[in-house]
């Protein structure tokens, strides 16, 4: 398979370290030939310097033959023209990264009149993680599977939840909710834990279940569950604006500090609803007076890293509200998770993620029927979620006698609309939705989880 | 919300009510009346919710402008609930809202009463009515910051809350000082003026009841006529001293100074005097043939004017029987107001020069579409949040104005009446014209309308917002 990604920045980048571990034959294209020769050092690709929607860079990139083109420049009308051009010269697949909300009200049409495959946008898709977040504030990461039906959360064990030294399968039985255990990581290991592993305070435990099924769990061990009722949120860039949109459909009460005063009569005129407070955000006293010490929930979106993370580190000291902070830059991603912020997004990773989920399912015509994908913990492991198609040697026999791969746990069945956590003397039948978690990676059917 | 804070400072403000009320104690005891036992009992009253409130400080002391605000207001409301109570306990006034009527009308320094006939109260109840014009004058919140170290930058945020224009400016770098100064000066003038009266040889206690009633520009009088049974003397002495305390306090803290020339630099001060000398000139020319003479004429014209200007509300003669050019110019007077920053209400004078400038200005667009062009007050610029301000603020006040007149036409009054009614109200003026005119009194009003003039007389006081602030969703809120 030969896929050709134009513009390397940190998305880019990012998708390219991924797809190099897939099978699959990678062309880069950027204008900068610094980046260019950086990255082919690193990464086992072709590395071509140009302009990516001119056609002669398209064509030394082989286009004609290529099966996906990805444009994650940094102009959405780049990233367009790219894929027109691409799509008129080859047969490709095309995928687009297209960030201003302008166009965003417009994607429909721009999807389908263009031709396009896919259009990403990374600020709705973060604005979109965040607000589930903040609709389920006791999560520190929210994924669904089977469009909603199924989701599967990260929370953190904490003394008061009385859930230390019990091993997996005593929690379940205590509870007796229909929840199943899909990972814990403890001090950097994560685990697929069976069910005599112990449970400790500290770990993050990932569970997969349906919605109400995780609140009721939620509510028997004394977390919170209910939405937050309001949010403050420092910086105004589009994310929060995308944010704030949406969770004033769902009647959250938002507060948006933005520095600049223009981008604020900007925001003002967007969001009626929202309260939009000119000043820096960074400013303990302001932030006392907008409320922080009340809020149910601070998200920092600022273009700062630093700033995002030292706002939810001094947050945490003054309020108990729900954190969750924006990280662009992907490296430092172990020693932030060490410094226990509450949630963190990175929205890199959610566009990679999505591209990357969309290219798995184009290998299917090559055997691969992977639906969603999810990274747990950074790399360590994978959510997968699969469709049975056709008779496959997993069908109808019960899952306890499958020989499954080590470290992989069949989490989920959604059968004609139901969910169901499967048991040991259940079985997959055609049309079933499964998901699974696992830490061997580049599964790419069902019968993948066979040994 | 930092509602621990906010008790703590109630909880000041009554007790600095029952401090107060060792006055009307003291004269209660001078002339042996029987209400001693209603001050008194107010005074333990008061002193039960102050102390407890007050015992401990609270910790956090991060004071923000609607804490201010809501601080504020609430201890207005207090101040006039426990200060109508002797009115009731004492049987002079039964009507708990009468009583109320009459307290707010005295803290807010208006001096419109619900009373028909003063001569009958006891000395004790009169002295308090009065007093509470002085109290009311300059702020009792002011009051409060200039003894109590509440420490913190915080404090500007009560004294913004109380102090009546469009901005307030510290004199000194430190608020405590500077309410120091203020009230130093207050006193100061109160001293005088009482020093004045006695050498005219007005009685001590008619003399303490007219200065407090100058000083806050208050207007309850303690004779039916007001001031008309007066001397001359006292007459011209309390035209005076109700002009001056109508000063922004600002300029008196630039003469004891030394600074002369930027003091009469202040152009508000200067209109506010022009305005005033324009007035009484065409008043005194105007009723002349009521007078015996010009002199006399010119005399009652300046009381009147600087009365009705600084929205003091004494009266020397029944203005309602004066020609109609005459009491227009007393209405029109009546919005202006005093200076901002000193103790009287109405619009102020420096409110009114900034919506000039602004119409000057908006007029000069037209001529050139592009000009920018700054609007400058004492060589200062106005900014546009001031500005902003300022027009919200009178679209506020006409709204209010316009809600109440209707409020108060239920009652089916003649129109002069209900417009004066609430004019004489909300700018803390006191009597009006017609039924509410300076021989008349409120008392005929229904109990409904009597609130919606409490409401109008403790916005005027607070200039809105402050009050307003109470009543909206939003300062109520946790987040």
């Amino acid at each position: 398979m030969h896929i050709i990604i134009v513009g390397c920045g940190k998305v880019g980048r990012t998708l390219a370290e991924q797809l190099q571990e897939e099978e699959t034959d990678l062309t880069l294209i950027d204008m900068d030939a610094d980046v260019i020769n950086d990255l082919t050092e690193d990464i086992d690709a072709m590395g071509i310097v140009g302009n990516g929607a001119s056609i002669n860079t398209l064509m030394e990139a082989g286009v004609q033959t290529a099966d996906i083109l990805i444009a994650v420049t940094a102009s959405d009308e780049l990233n367009l023209l790219c894929c027109l051009i691409a799509q008129k010269t080859g047969h490709c697949q095309t995928i687009a990264r297209v960030r201003n909300p302008i166009y965003s009200k417009e994607i429909g049409f721009i999807k389908e009149r263009l031709g396009l495959s896919m259009i990403m946008n990374p600020e709705l898709a973060a604005a979109r993680e965040i607000s589930r977040l903040l609709r389920f504030p006791a999560a520190i990461k929210i994924d669904p599977f089977s469009k909603g039906r199924v989701e599967l959360l990260k929370f953190k064990v904490l003394p008061e939840f009385g859930l230390d030294g019990m091993s997996v399968s005593q929690i379940t039985d205590k509870y007796r909710c229909d929840i199943l255990f899909a990972a814990i990581e403890s001090k950097d290991t994560l685990t697929i834990p069976g069910g005599d592993h112990l449970v400790h305070n500290g770990d993050f435990v990932s569970i997969i279940a349906a919605p109400k099924n995780t609140a009721t769990f939620f509510k028997k061990i004394g977390l919170k569950t209910h939405q937050v009722r309001n949010t403050l949120i420092i910086g105004g860039g589009t994310i929060s604006y995308y944010l704030a949109k949406t969770l004033s459909d769902l009647k959250i009460n938002v507060k948006i500090i933005e520095k600049d005063k223009e981008r604020c009569e900007e925001l003002s005129d967007m969001l009626p609803e929202a309260t939009i407070i000119c000043g820096d955000g960074t400013e303990r006293s302001l932030l006392m007076e907008e409320g922080l010490a009340t809020v149910e929930s601070f998200v920092t979106l600022t273009n700062m890293d630093e700033e995002n993370i030292f706002l939810s580190l001094s947050a945490k000291k003054l309020t108990n509200a729900k954190l969750v902070a924006k990280v662009n830059r992907l490296p430092y991603k172990d020693v932030i998770d060490d410094l226990d912020l509450g949630s963190v997004i990175y929205p890199k990773y959610i566009t990679s993620d999505s591209i990357l989920r969309y290219v798995r399912a184009m290998q299917n015509t090559i055997g691969s029927n992977v639906e969603t994908l999810y990274h747990v913990l950074d790399n360590q492991a994978e959510a997968l979620e699969f469709i049975i198609r056709d008779n496959s040697p997993v069908v109808g026999i019960p899952l306890a006698e499958l020989n499954l791969k080590s470290n992989l746990l069949v989490c989920c069945l959604t059968r004609k609309g139901t969910v169901r956590i499967p048991r040991g003397q259940d079985t997959l039948q055609i049309g079933d939705n499964v998901v699974i978690v696992t830490t061997s990676k580049g599964l790419r059917d069902i019968r993948d989880i066979l040994a | 919300m930092n509602f621990r804070i906010i008790a703590y400072i109630v909880g000041w403000v009554c007790n600095f009510q029952a401090a107060f009320m060792m006055l009307p104690l003291l004269t209660a005891g001078i002339y042996r009346e029987k209400d001693f036992s209603a001050f008194l009992l107010v005074m333990l009253v008061c002193l039960v919710v102050g102390v407890p409130l007050t015992r401990k400080k609270p910790k956090n002391k991060v004071f923000y402008i609607k804490d201010g605000c809501v601080a504020v207001a609430l201890s207005w409301l207090a101040l006039c609930i426990f200060g109508s109570i002797p009115f009731v306990v004492s049987g002079c006034i039964p009507h708990p809202i009468d009583a109320l009527f009459e307290t707010v009308s005295g803290f807010t320094t208006t001096g419109s009463s619900i009373l028909s006939d003063v001569e009958v109260l006891p000395h004790c109840i009169l002295i308090w009515r009065s007093f509470t014009h002085w109290i009311g004058g300059m702020g009792v919140l002011v009051f409060l910051l200039s003894l109590l170290p509440l420490a913190g930058g915080y404090h500007m945020n009560l004294m913004k809350a109380e102090s009546p224009g469009p901005s307030v400016s510290k004199l000194v770098p430190k608020v405590q000082s500077t309410a120091k100064i203020l009230y130093t000066i207050y006193f100061g003038m109160t001293l005088i003026q009482l020093a004045l009266l006695l050498i005219g040889r007005v009685p001590l206690f008619d003399s303490l009841c007219i200065t407090f009633g100058t000083a806050g520009t208050g207007g309850f009088g303690i004779v039916n006529d007001s001031l008309g049974s007066y001397s001359t003397y006292c007459q011209v002495v309390t035209t005076i001293f109700m002009i001056l305390f109508g000063v922004n306090f600002s300029a008196y803290y630039l003469i004891l100074t030394k600074k002369f020339r930027q003091a009469f630099k202040y152009e508000e001060v200067r209109y506010y005097f022009g305005i005033i000398a324009v007035a009484i000139v065409i008043i005194a020319l105007n009723t002349a043939h009521l007078f015996r003479n010009l002199l006399t004429a010119f005399q009652q014209a300046a009381f009147q004017v600087g009365s009705i200007i600084t929205t003091t509300g004494f009266s020397s003669t029944d203005f309602n029987q004066w020609p109609a050019l005459s009491k227009t110019v007393l209405v029109l007077l009546m919005f202006v107001g005093a200076c901002a920053g000193s103790t009287g209400g109405g619009i102020k004078v420096s409110r009114i020069l900034i919506l000039c400038k602004a119409a000057k200005k908006e007029f000069q667009l037209y001529l050139h579409p592009n000009a920018v062009k700054k609007i400058k007050m004492d060589d200062k610029v106005i900014t546009h949040d001031i500005l902003r301000s300022t027009n919200i603020y009178i679209s506020l006040y006409l709204m209010i104005f316009a809600a109440s007149v209707l409020l108060i036409a239920i009652d089916n009054f003649d129109l002069i009446t209900n417009f004066m009614a609430v004019t004489a109200t909300l700018n803390n003026i006191g009597p009006g014209f017609e039924i509410v005119g300076p021989m008349g009194n409120f008392s005929s009003f229904s109990y409904l309308s009597k609130c919606v003039l409490i409401f109008d007389m403790l916005a005027g006081r607070l200039e809105i917002f402050p009050l307003l602030l109470l009543f909206f969703k939003g300062t109520w809120k946790k987040f």
